[in-house]
């Protein structure tokens, strides 16, 4: 029961103090779950962004999980969990009981007129972000490229066409791939 | 029935959101729009306040939608569901099939799934800045003013690298653009 209140009051602490998502939130749960409170080690550390980035969802959430899961079982993986979320849950919704008449305030209107400019320019440099990280070999760049051109389209054209299907697709294709040049296959991905 | 379309949607959210929060964005505002939760420029706004506010993207998105839709338990359903399928999935990969993450199959659909996901936040990034310069596709007409912000904005925040170490911080540079916005737009 201790152990569980530790891991559910840790984790509100990593929750409530990191901005900016889940890629800032794992130097913090570095610190704190190796080096501080030596809950895991740091090769589990390594396996923990593995999982992370091999799985859909919050990497904050698929953190806090293994962590939690790795102390306490499930038990203690819903109590990671439910710690990483509280503070931002509590935040969001306070938020929300305002922001509509918070925006009627015509410069806090114009404020956020100027920001959906910066929020364009965050995306996009996320997404050069991720190709700088990105293994630079032929498969991966046209697939890329086809997404990108596909997703264009689907968005000047207002098509009802789902990402979902585009990242089927390329699901399918990097498997076709792999499985037709099965012996040299670490060439194409990383 | 709003509370079982907000669980639907997150968990759709949460099934297929691959490469952290900016990457599930382009799927979020598919499903948002396509639900007709809230308009494209209140999306734009509340990703901007789910950066500036402590905890994950994905979780603060799911909260400020589901409370304007239907209050607490909305803000609770679509929580809950945002992060049901990682929570799930991390623990049946972590107690049986640790192997998997490691299978070479695995990590080449795994690897072309990340390309496609990148192309896609690209593509979304580049029309949003689009849209901001010249409005709809269908009726495009220059806005002088975004356009120039634009390019003001960006070129503070990428030149910003060139002379410090890792550049200004996106909350960083949300607060200028907002200090723009007052200025330009008017207070």
């Amino acid at each position: 029961m201790k152990l569980l209140l530790d891991l559910f009051l840790t984790f509100s602490k990593i929750g409530l103090f990191t901005f900016g998502g889940g890629y800032a939130m794992i130097p913090h749960i570095e610190s704190t779950c190796v080096t501080r409170k030596e809950w895991i080690a740091h090769e589990e550390m390594m396996d923990i962004a593995v999982i992370a980035e091999s799985t859909p969802g919050p990497i904050a959430i698929n953190c806090a999980t293994y962590v939690g899961l790795k102390k306490k079982g499930i038990p203690g993986a819903a109590a990671a969990t439910l710690g990483v979320i509280l503070p931002s849950f509590l935040i969001l919704l306070l938020i929300s009981f305002f922001l509509d008449s918070f925006l009627e305030i015509r410069w806090v209107a114009s404020a956020f007129k100027g920001i959906k400019i910066a929020v364009g320019i965050l995306i996009l440099d996320a997404a050069v972000k991720m190709i700088v990280k990105m293994k630079k070999t032929p498969l991966p760049i046209m697939i890329l490229s086809a997404s990108f051109a596909a997703m264009m389209l689907i968005n000047i054209f207002a098509l009802r066409v789902s990402t979902i299907i585009l990242m089927l697709a390329a699901a399918i294709t990097g498997l076709s791939v792999y499985l037709i040049k099965r012996p040299d296959h670490k060439e194409a991905f990383k | 029935m709003i509370l079982l379309e907000l669980l639907l949607g997150f968990i759709e959210i949460g099934c297929f959101s691959f490469g952290g929060a900016y990457g599930a964005i382009p799927l979020i505002r598919e499903v948002v729009l396509s639900y007709g939760w809230i308009e494209e420029e209140k999306l734009s706004y509340m990703i901007a306040v789910s950066e500036s506010t402590p905890g994950p993207i994905m979780v603060n998105l799911a909260t400020y939608i589901g409370s304007t839709k239907a209050g607490v338990p909305g803000a609770i359903i679509a929580t809950a569901a945002v992060i049901l399928p990682a929570f799930l999935i991390v623990i049946v990969l972590t107690l049986l099939l640790k192997k998997l993450i490691k299978n070479g199959a695995f990590q080449s659909m795994l690897g072309a799934l990340e390309a496609c996901v990148i192309g896609i936040v690209l593509a979304t990034g580049v029309y949003m800045i689009l849209k901001n310069g010249i409005g709809s596709f269908a009726a495009a007409s220059a806005d002088i003013v975004a356009i120039a912000m634009t390019i003001a904005l960006g070129g503070v925040y990428f030149g910003s690298r060139k002379i410090l170490k890792k550049g200004i911080s996106p909350i960083l540079l949300i607060c200028l653009a907002g200090i723009a916005g007052v200025f330009v737009y008017g207070w």
